[in-house]
Order: structure tokens, then C-alpha cells, then sequence
């Protein structure tokens, strides 16, 4: 009896050793306070991986920029500035690049940066046994698409050591925006001796070795990403803060109160319900700016009813009320979209579409006169499907559009709300949508970024659009290495995109973050990167 | 007894593989793919990674390749960590989840046990029925309601606790989390408690060993208490795994990288590995907490035998 009796807490007593043991264990970095510092930065949701060629999402891009640096990299406004090159010319072709590389370039172990890393590295992105996920940066490249397709060996890419500090990349074809693209972190080399030795896992602390302001110290996926000061790199004097901790939290919600709680510097967003109450309280901590990003609904034209019907389209289009879904509903300061390219892209005006400059009476009158050619009346209303994936800003816009159509048209809309994966599915086969809600964002300072989605047989043209001369005006575009003329080609291809209607441009995302104003150095810009050397505490009174 | 966890494991095998199967079916009949996202990757960049993942095979061969990695132990890289294996990731989350949950348990089952047996030791009474309120109302708010509200109170305005998991480490941030996931389990198991304790009270031996004069507490802690918790112990199973391999929601409010919120991203971003790799573990645990569970009813309840 006694024997029976004891056993259930003799293994109550094991799992409490285990658990206190585990605890101890787990105790987390311990009480002892750096002398330094720590910024703390709210990173969104969890990085995907470290390897700037396998790394996808926008949460890698952010702490790649800190740890890693390409041959270009940006100013705190936003330019193109030298990162380990030094300096670059251009041939009167545009074919050919050559860069001279620092002198002073070194990995975080303190080796020096070679033009032979590059070309490593470039070899790499490119080679399909890598897959990696952003190789398109690397698409101008000669011999790039056949290698990715498999059929030239990575060796035969257009780039070469030409020295230890000198690099040449020879383009397929002129490429204007080909410069913005080498200051994307897929571009970063990676080293050479580290990717042998460790494989998949190369890009793990404690194995990774990058050439940025900053090394990673520790990074627990889905929690906490620390890195530190890189003692050799070229320009250390410069990088104020000596340490900075990314946590991941995918819930504004959470960043706020943490941000409240004096645990985090700069958030990555703001939460959308509390967006008011929070730009009252904190008027100048918070920090709103346009960025590169469109939120859309795209048409399904290669399907009834949108199928040849420019005029159902544009219906559409004019019978939205963009100044009250971006005032009532989205209100974080978003402006109305009327183009498909965001403004504020050096060299590019883009187009409007053509109602713009109508009040809102005569945008009702033309889209009924529209509504009417293309053969639906109140008898015989539109019957439409709008499908967007679950998330409250999306249905409530829907349900605004849902009521405008309905109000201006008579239009019969039937929301449909799925899972972001359904959605993807079904905008990608073109079978069952019909309205879909999208958003594209641009990843190099160019309206091709943007516009070349839309050309016929593009993996990201979700609406089927195919415009024999928008394609033509963006082959012309791509080739076209007078950055005046091709500005033409563009802005007129943006033109006859907007006058098809193959979508509805809504508003254009803004980024929105509270900043300490213990932080100093913050610059709002377009693409919404905030290099961490850029930043440094603001001395106390 | 040896016989019987032997067959019980045995059992356990044909169990694991239609778990194993049936999963693998589910998340590959998803629509879309780990790699799919607004920005449509090329068709080459696709292919060459549908390749190297092996994506591009037969279903039949993927599945035969899935179970002959995981018979060695290998759940495959993850796709959505992608300088980890599931295996790492697994082996990164489940102390924490561990951690969390096991002090969670224990502070329920501390809790639950004694309001539940002070509310049956006086039945129908202002007090029992001021904790079966208590207990009701726990039950009743959902965790996503009470976890924000214990951050505002003792993170944000009283600034006790700290808010979130990473940062300022130590094990005051194990306060909040652990509290607000015991909460709802303290509710559950005061409850069971409580039904269990009046029952045996009002049974035959106990009212014979009352009446030879045995004092309330050897009466409760001797005669009572092993057939009362039955009802809790087989709630315990079940609550353990869910507890252990992590609470969602709580992960989500406390920032804690955990068991719970990988399988929720894995799940929505097709990270089929991942997912898959979850389920196993999480089968597998189930059916070895039910097996402890039905040992531990024959300790308990002697008139329970184990075949």
C-alpha cells in the first residue's frame, strides 16, 4: 500500500527536477547588464533563413542589410550608394560593368572581400541546385536564364575577377535599373569556404560568416535574431550602436504593448485598430511614409464577364470611392491610387487612369454610361465574384466596394473570402476568379518593377492581361538605354495599361512604425529600409 | 503489466502510420504550395525548386520517401525555416513548450485540486458556490481575452512583469504566460474535482471510516482522494499533450517560438514538412500520455485492471 501510494509522487517529484532543470537551462541571457546599449527592433513575422540566396521574405531582407553588405548598398535616404565596391563604370553599351572592390573589405572573420567572392557568389545564386528564390536579380547577366534553365553550366555566367579588386559583369542586354539591383541583399556574396564546409546549414550562427556592419550572434528563428558589431568592417568607425536585438512578432498588437513597455526602440508596425488612439498618444514617435506597394483588385480578363469587356472594367474602376476607403477603412494615412506604379520612383511620372481629374458626380454619370454600353441595366444586373484572403482590412474594403458597385451600378457582388493559399491557388490557375484583391511590391528603385508583371506570359500576371502593344512598348523599355526615351516607353506603357483596365489601382500601402525618440538618424523612405549602422541613440541631456 | 505496454506500443504502430498517411494527404490536398506567394517565382526558379525539395516526384514516391526519412529519425528540411530541419525546429520548441506547459499544469493542478476539494468539502455553501463561479468564469473567457488583459495590467500599467519572451530574459517572463494558460485548466480541474470528491464522500466506506471515527484530512488524503481524481486523470491525458506541445495563442501573444505557433505557420504556409514532422510528435506523444494515463488508473483505483 505504502509502496503503491508513493509512486505517483515520486514521478510527480521527476517531472519537477526535469521542469526546474529545464528552467535553469532556459534562463535566457541572465541578469548581467552591457555596458553598451541595445537597440531593440520589432522584426514582424519570422525570418526565413540567412542565406541571401535562399532567404525570401522581407524580415531576412531587413537583418541580411545589417549583416551583410552587396556592391551597392543605401544611404539613410534611400540612394544608391558604394558598399564593398569602391567605385564603377558603365561602357557606352551598357553591357559591360566594372568595379573596383575596397581595399579595406573584410568578412567578419577578417579575411578580405575578393572579387573571386563575388563571382563565387554569383555563380551560386544562379545555379539551380542552389534554388534559390530571388535569382531573377541576377537575370541581366549573360548566360543567367540558360544556366538557371539548366542549360549552360553556372561557370558560364557573365561575371569575372578581373583582379583581386576588380569585378566585370557583362549583361545579356542593356539593363538601366541593373545598378539598383546589385544593392539587393540576393547580391551580398556569401563565403566561399563556409558554404563548403557547413552545406545547408552555412547561414546558421556560430558557422556564418557574412561582411556587413553587423555578425549574427544568435538567432532563435521565431523568437530573437542578435547581432553585433563586425570589428573589421571598412567603415566600423561609423556604426554608433554596438548591438541590436530583432524579436519577431507577428502581432502589431504585441509590438505595441511591447513598445509601451519600454522593450522595444522601433516597431515594425502599428496596429490598425488602434491606429488613431496610438498616432494621438504618440504623435511624434509615430512614423507614417508612402512606400513602394499597391493594393489592387485585379480582373480575371481571360474569362467571362471581364473577357473582352474594357467597359464592365472600367465601370468598375470609376465607381470606387478611393478617397473613403483610404479615409474610413485603411485611415493610416494611405493616398488613392489612380496608377499602377506608386509616385515617388526617381525619373518616372506614372499615368493616371483616366477619370482622375473627374469630380465624383461625373466618374458616377460616365461609369452608368459604361455600365449601360456594356449591355447591363437594373433588369439585368452585373453579377460578379470578389474574392480577397481572410484578414479584417481586406473584408471590410470588399464589403465598401460590395456597397459602392451596388449603389452607383446596381452591380450584384458575391464576397468571397479564402484562405491566402486558396486565393494564390486560384488567382494563379485563372478558372474561378473573377475580382481578386492583390498587391505587388517593388524590390528595385524602377517602374519595370512593377510594369513587367503585366506582359503576357509573366508568372505574376494574375490577370491574364496580354496587350500586344504593352508588350511591345515594354520590349522597347528594356533595351532602351537612353533613360529619357525609355522613361517614355514605360509611362506610355503604364498608359495603355491604365485605359485596359486589367485592374482597379485602390491605394498605395504605407510603411508605419513608432521610432523611441531616444533614436536618431531615421529617415522615412519609399522602400522602407532602415539600416541599423544608419541609427544611433540620441545623447542624453 | 509489462504485457500490456508492450501490446498497447505495438498497437501504437498501425495507429502512428494512419496518422502519418492521413496528414500527408490533408496538406498536400491544400490549394497552393510552400513556395507560392503574391510574387510569383519564374517557371525555371520554381522548377529548380520543386526539385531540389523533391516536390517535383509521384506523390506515392514523396510519401515513401517521407516515411522512410522519418523511420531514421530525418523529418526533412523545413521550407519556411530554411536554415533548419524539422527535426531542429522540433528540437528548439518542445523544451520551451515543455517548460511552459509542465509549470502551467502544475500550477493548475495545484490550484484545481485544492478549490475543487474546498468546495466539496462544503457543498452548496456560499463558498462552493463562489469558486464553481470563479471556475465557470475561467472556463468561460477564452485564453485570447485573458493573456492581453494580464499583459495590460501587470506588464503595460503596473510594469511588474515583462512583456514579451526575448529581451529581457530570466524567469519573471515565465509568470504571465504560464498564469494565463494554468487559468482555464485551474477552472477545468476544480470542477472535476469537486463532482469527483462529492461522489466518493457520499459512498458507503467512506461514511464506515467516518463513522469509526477517522479525522477529515486522513479521510480525504487516505480514503478519498485516489478514486476523486480519476475523473481529473483522464482529463489529464489529453490537456498534457495539448498543453505541452504549446498554446497558440498564448505563443502568439507572449512572442514564445514554441511548439504551437510553428505548426500554425507551418500550416498556413504550406510548409508541409513541418507540419507533417508536428503531427508525428504530437501523435506520438498522445498515445504514450494515454498509455501512462491508463497505467496510473490502476494505481489509483485498484478495481481497475489492466488487460
Amino acid at each position: 500500500m505504502t509502496a503503491t501510494r508513493s509512486k505517483p509522487f515520486s514521478v510527480f517529484g521527476i517531472v519537477l527536477a526535469v521542469l526546474l532543470l529545464s528552467l535553469a537551462s532556459c534562463g535566457g541571457p541572465g541578469p548581467d547588464a552591457p555596458a553598451e546599449r541595445v537597440l531593440n527592433r520589432g522584426l514582424g513575422s519570422a525570418p526565413d533563413s540567412f542565406d541571401p540566396h535562399k532567404a525570401r521574405s522581407v524580415q531576412s531582407g531587413t537583418v541580411l542589410r545589417d549583416i551583410g553588405e552587396a556592391l551597392l548598398t543605401h544611404t539613410p535616404g534611400g540612394e544608391l550608394t558604394g558598399g564593398v565596391a569602391e567605385a564603377w563604370s558603365v561602357s557606352d553599351d551598357g553591357l559591360v560593368y566594372t568595379f573596383t572592390l575596397r581595399g579595406d573589405a573584410r568578412w567578419s572573420n577578417g579575411e578580405p572581400v575578393t572579387a573571386e567572392d563575388f563571382v563565387y557568389s554569383f555563380r551560386r545564386l544562379v545555379d539551380p541546385a542552389t534554388a534559390a528564390f530571388s535569382a531573377e536579380s541576377a537575370a541581366p547577366v549573360e548566360n543567367a536564364e540558360e544556366i538557371l534553365a539548366g542549360d549552360l553550366a553556372p561557370e558560364e555566367l557573365g561575371v569575372q575577377a578581373v583582379g583581386e579588386r576588380q569585378l566585370e559583369i557583362r549583361l545579356a542586354q542593356a539593363t538601366p535599373y541593373y545598378l539598383s539591383l546589385l544593392a539587393h541583399t540576393s547580391t551580398q556574396p556569401v563565403y566561399a569556404p563556409g558554404v563548403e564546409r557547413h552545406g545547408d546549414a552555412f547561414a546558421r550562427p556560430g558557422n556564418l560568416v557574412t561582411n556587413g556592419p553587423y555578425r549574427l550572434v544568435h538567432a532563435d528563428p521565431a523568437s530573437l535574431v542578435e547581432i553585433e558589431r563586425n570589428p573589421y568592417y571598412w567603415n566600423g568607425a561609423e556604426t554608433a550602436i554596438g548591438e541590436v536585438h530583432y524579436h519577431v512578432l507577428s502581432q502589431p498588437a504585441s509590438e505595441y504593448n511591447r513598445y509601451r513597455a519600454g522593450e522595444l526602440d522601433i516597431t515594425d508596425s502599428v496596429p490598425a485598430e488602434s491606429f488613431a488612439a496610438i498616432r494621438e498618444a504618440h504623435p511624434d514617435e509615430l512614423r507614417v511614409a508612402q512606400t513602394l506597394a499597391i493594393y489592387y483588385y485585379g480582373f480575371n480578363v481571360t474569362k467571362p464577364p471581364f473577357e473582352g469587356n474594357p467597359d464592365l472594367r472600367a465601370a468598375l474602376s470609376m465607381a470606387i470611392d478611393r478617397e473613403v476607403l483610404v479615409e474610413r477603412i485603411t485611415g493610416r494615412g494611405e493616398a488613392p491610387a489612380y496608377s499602377f506604379v506608386p509616385p515617388g520612383l526617381p525619373g518616372y511620372e506614372p499615368p493616371k487612369l483616366p477619370f482622375a481629374d473627374l469630380s465624383r458626380q461625373e466618374r458616377i454619370d460616365r461609369a452608368r454610361r459604361l455600365y449601360d454600353r456594356a449591355g447591363y441595366s437594373d433588369d439585368n444586373p452585373a453579377r460578379i465574384e470578389l474574392r480577397y484572403n481572410t484578414l479584417d482590412t481586406h473584408q471590410r474594403i470588399a464589403e465598401a466596394v460590395q456597397v459602392m458597385w451596388r449603389d452607383v451600378l446596381g452591380v450584384e457582388t458575391e464576397l468571397i473570402n479564402e484562405e491566402f493559399q486558396v486565393l494564390l491557388a486560384n488567382m494563379r490557375a485563372r478558372e474561378v476568379t473573377q475580382v481578386f484583391r492583390s498587391a505587388w511590391s517593388g524590390t528595385y528603385l524602377d517602374a519595370h518593377s512593377f510594369l513587367s508583371i503585366l506582359e503576357s506570359g509573366n508568372e505574376a500576371n494574375l490577370t491574364g492581361f496580354a496587350n500586344a502593344e504593352y508588350d511591345a512598348l515594354m520590349r522597347r523599355a528594356e533595351t532602351e538605354a537612353n533613360p529619357k526615351t525609355r522613361r517614355l516607353y514605360l509611362e506610355e506603357a503604364e498608359r495603355v495599361l491604365l485605359s485596359e483596365h486589367a485592374l482597379i489601382p485602390l491605394y498605395y500601402y504605407v510603411s508605419k512604425h513608432l521610432v523611441s525618440p531616444d533614436i536618431e538618424g531615421w529617415q522615412d523612405t519609399i522602400l522602407d529600409y532602415h539600416y541599423s549602422h544608419h541609427l544611433s541613440f540620441r545623447a542624453p541631456d | 503489466m509489462l504485457a500490456f505496454t508492450l501490446r498497447r506500443l505495438l498497437a501504437a504502430i498501425p495507429t502512428l502510420f494512419l496518422v502519418v498517411l492521413g496528414a500527408f494527404l490533408l496538406v498536400r490536398a491544400a490549394p497552393g504550395g510552400p513556395f507560392d506567394e503574391e510574387r510569383v517565382l519564374p517557371a525555371e526558379l520554381e522548377a529548380n525548386l520543386l526539385a531540389a525539395y523533391h516536390l517535383d516526384e509521384p506523390l506515392p514516391t514523396q510519401f515513401l520517401r517521407y516515411v522512410g526519412g522519418v523511420l531514421t529519425g530525418d523529418f526533412g528540411p523545413s521550407y519556411g525555416y530554411r536554415d533548419y530541419t524539422v527535426g531542429q525546429l522540433i528540437a528548439q520548441a518542445f523544451p520551451l513548450s515543455l517548460m511552459i506547459g509542465g509549470l502551467a499544469m502544475l500550477l493548475a493542478l495545484a490550484l484545481g485540486i485544492s478549490a475543487g476539494a474546498v468546495a466539496a468539502l462544503r457543498p452548496n455553501t456560499a463558498l462552493d458556490r463562489g469558486v464553481m463561479a470563479l471556475s465557470m468564469t475561467g472556463i468561460s473567457i477564452p485564453v485570447f481575452v485573458i493573456a492581453p488583459l494580464l499583459v495590460l495590467a501587470f506588464g503595460v500599467s503596473l510594469d511588474w512583469l515583462p512583456v514579451g519572451w526575448s529581451g529581457s530574459g530570466g524567469i519573471s517572463r515565465l509568470v504571465l504566460p504560464v498564469v494565463a494558460l494554468a487559468l482555464p485548466q485551474v477552472a477545468h480541474i476544480a470542477r472535476l474535482t469537486r463532482a469527483g470528491l462529492i461522489e466518493v464522500l457520499e459512498s458507503d466506506y467512506i461514511r464506515t471510516a467516518r463513522a469509526q471515527g477517522l479525522p477529515t484530512s486522513t479521510l480525504l488524503l487516505v480514503h478519498a482522494a485516489r478514486p476523486a481524481l480519476v475523473p481529473v486523470l483522464s482529463y489529464l491525458g489529453p490537456a498534457i499533450a495539448g498543453i505541452l506541445t504549446g498554446s497558440v495563442v498564448i505563443e502568439q501573444v507572449f512572442g514564445i517560438p514554441g511548439l504551437g505557433q510553428f505548426f500554425v505557420n507551418g500550416a498556413l504556409n504550406r510548409d508541409y514538412t513541418l507540419v507533417l514532422g508536428i503531427v508525428v510528435f504530437y501523435a506520438t506523444l498522445i498515445v504514450l500520455l494515454n498509455l501512462a494515463v491508463d497505467i496510473l488508473y490502476a494505481t489509483l483505483d485498484p478495481r481497475i485492471r489492466l488487460t
